[in-house]
């Protein structure tokens, strides 16, 4: 047979309509509330608890992180003002030293300038007594050598 | 005539046959009920599996079924909304499960190697009885989902965003359960129409394509329809400004 009887049949048909419907809805009402327990709630359940847990590592990570980078700004700033400091300090030292190097060298430079001046000074001394006596001596052989010609004559 | 040179046993597609349960005074398609039964149980004991030791760490089914649960609950959230999909996310989780399981099954487990004495086994879904079913299930939850979120609020969409829409909107009331129902009836009684008639004309390697075509179709309907119900549900409880 090959007329399809599609429409009007009284029995069959695409278009039957019966019990069929109501009865499908039910059970298809059912079956929400079976996979609703089944299905749904638990599966749901895991996966909520699993996606808190994940979100809650990554805040927690986050927060860790950013204390870390506080913490390594922190020591930054600590160590460039140690650095700072130091360089303050050892700046100061070669100051001082530097100083104090030109202290005593200009004390050197005084004793030993004084020093030489007093040798000087005394070299002139000896050096004019010395010509004083030569010249007395000198004086006292000429008066001798005259007083002696003067004699033998 | 050219059909008539056929030889009878085209007739074995049956179409509009079916196995006739009789109790009291109502009449059911029984072969509508036996395959969604078979087939809901199927489910059922896939789910049952799947979710008796449930992990932290998904394992295998547990995965599997995770996996449709995100999918269910993406498809929900972006039709209904943030607000609401949790309430609704069974129901259209169903009618996806439902669905697809249906076509499927109807599509992939050789049937007709099951003998009735009358009608023949196939996808509950090709049954204009289950498609209407769902549909009107769908209607009844716009309004419900619609009416208690919005109270007699609800009414306002038929007048937004103007009254001249009233009775295009209270057309689409009758037109939505009518194109969900037809377009998920058509389209999988006419794949195993086509599958049938092909089988019956060449019955080697030819029907292959269009059977997956069939299973490509079976899929996309049962997203269709949830995808549809989930939207039409977001529709009712959507505020408007």
């Amino acid at each position: 047979m090959l007329a399809f009887d599609f429409f009007g049949a009284t029995e069959g048909g695409l278009f039957d309509i019966n019990a069929t419907l109501p009865l499908m809805a039910i059970q298809v009402v059912a079956l929400t509330y079976i996979l609703n327990s089944l299905f749904f709630k638990p599966v749901g359940n895991v996966v909520e608890k699993r996606e808190k847990f994940v979100s809650n590592n990554i805040m927690d990570a986050k927060n860790k992180l950013s204390e870390v980078e506080k913490l390594e700004a922190d020591l930054l700033s600590q160590l460039q003002s140690a650095r700072s400091e130091a360089q303050k300090i050892v700046s100061e030292a070669e100051n001082e030293s530097d100083k104090l190097y030109k202290e005593a060298l200009e004390l050197a430079n005084n004793e030993a300038n004084a020093s030489k001046e007093k040798a000087r000074l005394e070299i002139e001394n000896q050096t004019s007594s010395a010509r004083d006596q030569l010249f007395k001596q000198a004086d006292d052989l000429s008066e001798l050598i005259v007083n002696r010609l003067i004699l033998e004559k | 005539m050219f059909f008539n040179s056929l030889p009878t046993n085209f007739a074995a597609l049956e179409v509009g046959q079916h196995l006739y349960w009789q109790i009291g005074n109502i009449r059911l398609h029984g072969q509508v009920f036996l395959t969604s039964w078979i087939l809901l149980g199927a489910l059922l004991v896939f789910i049952s599996l799947g979710t008796k030791k449930m992990e932290n760490d998904p394992k295998g089914l547990q995965n599997l079924l995770e996996f449709l649960w995100d999918y269910i609950r993406d498809l929900a959230r972006t039709q209904i909304g943030e607000k609401v999909y949790r309430d609704w996310m069974p129901f259209i989780g169903t009618l996806f499960l439902f669905v697809f399981v249906s076509n499927w099954g109807g599509a992939l487990i050789p049937w007709r190697l099951i003998k009735l004495p009358s009608g023949e086994l196939g996808a509950p879904t090709a049954d204009i009885n289950t498609t209407i079913a769902l549909a009107l299930l769908v209607s009844l939850s716009y309004f419900y989902a619609g009416l208690s979120n919005k109270g007699w609020r609800y009414f306002e969409y038929y007048v937004h965003p103007t009254p001249i829409m009233l009775p295009f909107k209270i057309l689409e009331d009758f037109t939505k359960p009518l194109s969900l129902s037809f377009r998920l009836f058509g389209n999988i009684l006419a794949d195993e129409l086509v599958v049938g008639v092909l089988v019956f004309l060449v019955p080697l390697v030819l029907p292959i394509p269009v059977m997956f075509l069939g299973l490509f179709t079976s899929a996309i309907q049962a997203l269709i329809f949830a995808t549809l119900a989930a939207y039409y549900i977001g529709e009712a409880v959507e505020e408007h400004h």
